[in-house]
């Protein structure tokens, strides 16, 4: 379990990360969203103790990071942006001294051997890290990272400079750690961030904007009782039915999905799903299809870092 | 520290750079028995000892210039930063290291002394071993202050050059402290340059004297040395 509480971090006068709050529960995979700068390689940075923040609380499994660094980082293993690889080293020497590096107590050859088979890295493990092929010197670090089976998982933009084959087995391989670790992973790739996390926290200028699972950030972000709506009969009856109906604001057709099927969104002041039903219903006129309209995470992003702070994922500024 | 210690020492030997090493301390000091001891009919190791300090001054910054720098340019230093070792731990793990490969190239040294012991008692003579220990022991102590300066400077940037150019100016520094005292007109700011001239303490153990002062002088020195570059990189990591 990581437990961030107020952290800050400031470089001068710059304020890369500013009193950011957040949990990730054991066994779940958090995914911190941000545009370059935003401060995410700092804020991860801090977690796995390589920089250390100028105010504030980071707890590992409950140990302070600040007070125990040895205690908390027994049980961090992290892959930063660019993988911490020697590269004059075998992917066997590689690890061998990743292993004596923690301390592990785990049975080398077995511990290190599932390890090399989940990561896909059994074929190499005699090659000199230097020839490998950029997705190979990923995954050696995702290695190194899973050496001791730490519980927390830190791993910053780990499909950066992945081919798209590549990115997919990387995703598949982070959702199937996630089972099993807490799992923190940063990106500025929206898509990679909806296929792997169950909650995304996302950072802008430094600031926590907004920390929850997707639907509920785009429950909450919508206008809340929006519809699209697809209605079977004439447009020229349906539209004046739905602008007649109490507190619709908008109505708009956008196109003909099918023959005599038209989509409609409409703009709504409170919940007018049942009234829409009776009324087209009592015409006969029947709803082939009716949605919330919903944000897209792209939207919601757009939405959150355009300046309109959010204010529920612990910012206390 | 163990981890540490094993991949510097091991990456020593997989690059040139620890053969280059022992094989330049290896050759002077080969060089250097000839000049002032084989061809001058002399026993007496010191003069070679003495001039195996500048090589040492010179030699040693190119053995510790990508200690630290070279962590950096990789970015391999997030690996050490973020595992459960202390900060002095990775430093001593790195000194060691140097210092081994170091004292593989003073080993010859001893290997010289045996022979010329040999030939010398075989002479009727004998061989000052008293000396030789004192100038061995300011040897190896003089290393270890060397490469802790090293290591401490290469911390400060991630280009080996500048590593290494800086540690050697920094052994400079240290070593002619007492030739600036002797512009120094204050007689307190005169007599602290002078405690702490290096070169003047080696040359104590050159003559053969074993002092237990100077020892530890030297020892402070390194373990300060080390304690300044663990340090540092606390202080990067808070700032």
């Amino acid at each position: 379990m990581i437990e961030v509480k107020n952290l800050s971090k400031s470089y001068g006068n710059i304020n890369a990360v500013r009193n950011i709050s957040f949990t990730v529960n054991d066994c779940e995979i958090l995914g911190l969203l941000g545009a370059n700068g935003a401060g995410k390689t700092t804020t991860m940075n801090i977690l796995a103790g390589y920089l250390a923040g100028t105010g504030g609380e980071v707890l590992i499994d409950g140990r302070d990071i600040s007070i125990d660094p040895i205690g908390a980082k027994k049980n961090v293993g992290y892959l930063p942006e660019q993988p911490p690889l020697y590269q004059d080293m075998t992917v066997d020497e590689y690890l061998n001294f990743v292993y004596g590096l923690k301390h592990c107590k785990m049975p080398k050859k077995s511990h290190l051997g599932e390890i090399k088979t989940l990561t896909g890295i059994e074929d190499v493990r005699s090659r000199v890290i230097r020839n490998l092929s950029k997705g190979y010197k990923q995954r050696t670090g995702l290695a190194g990272a899973l050496v001791g089976n730490p519980n927390t998982l830190i791993l910053d933009e780990p499909t950066v400079g992945l081919d798209p084959k590549q990115m997919i087995e990387m995703r598949s391989l982070i959702k199937k750690l996630g089972r099993a670790h807490t799992v923190i992973l940063s990106s500025h790739i929206l898509t990679e961030v909806q296929a792997v996390c169950g909650r995304i926290a996302i950072i802008d200028r430094g600031k926590l904007i907004a920390a929850d699972t997707e639907d509920n950030l785009s429950k909450d972000l919508s206008a809340g009782y929006d519809l699209t709506l697809r209605i079977e009969g004439a447009k020229k009856d349906v539209l004046p039915i739905l602008r007649q109906i109490n507190n619709v604001s908008d109505v708009q057709t956008v196109r003909e999905t099918e023959k005599n099927v038209f989509e409609y969104e409409l703009k709504a002041k409170s919940d007018i799903r049942r009234e829409v039903f009776r009324r087209m219903s009592a015409r006969n006129m029947p709803i082939l299809y009716m949605k919330n309209s919903e944000l897209s995470l792209e939207e919601i992003f757009l939405k959150l870092t355009a300046g309109s702070f959010y204010g529920k994922g612990g910012d206390a500024e | 520290m163990t981890a540490v210690f094993k991949r510097e020492l091991a990456s020593y030997f997989t690059t040139p750079l620890g053969y280059v090493f022992v094989a330049v301390f290896c050759g002077f000091s080969g060089l250097f028995l000839y000049m002032f001891c084989l061809s001058a009919g002399q026993s007496d190791m010191s003069v070679v000892f003495s001039m195996m300090f500048f090589i040492m001054l010179t030699a040693i910054p190119v053995l510790t210039m990508r200690t630290m720098a070279d962590e950096k340019r990789q970015k391999t230093d997030q690996l050490l930063l973020t595992s459960p070792v202390s900060l002095f731990g990775i430093v001593a793990g790195k000194f060691l290291a140097a210092f081994a490969v170091f004292f593989c190239g003073v080993l010859v040294m001893l290997v010289y002394a045996v022979a010329l012991s040999i030939a010398v008692t075989n002479a009727g003579g004998a061989f000052g071993w008293a000396v030789f220990w004192g100038n061995f022991t300011g040897m190896l102590l003089m290393g270890g202050v060397f490469i802790s300066v090293g290591i401490f400077i290469s911390n400060f940037t991630e280009n080996q050059m500048i590593a290494a150019i800086g540690s050697i100016g920094a052994n400079f520094a240290l070593c002619l402290f007492d030739l600036i005292s002797g512009y120094v007109g204050n007689e307190t700011l005169k007599n602290a340059l002078n405690s702490l001239s290096v070169y003047y303490k080696y040359g104590e153990f050159t003559v053969g004297l074993f002092s237990l002062k100077n020892i530890v002088f030297f020892l402070s020195l390194t373990a300060i040395f080390l304690f300044l570059t663990a340090r540092s990189i606390k202080r990067r990591q808070q700032s």
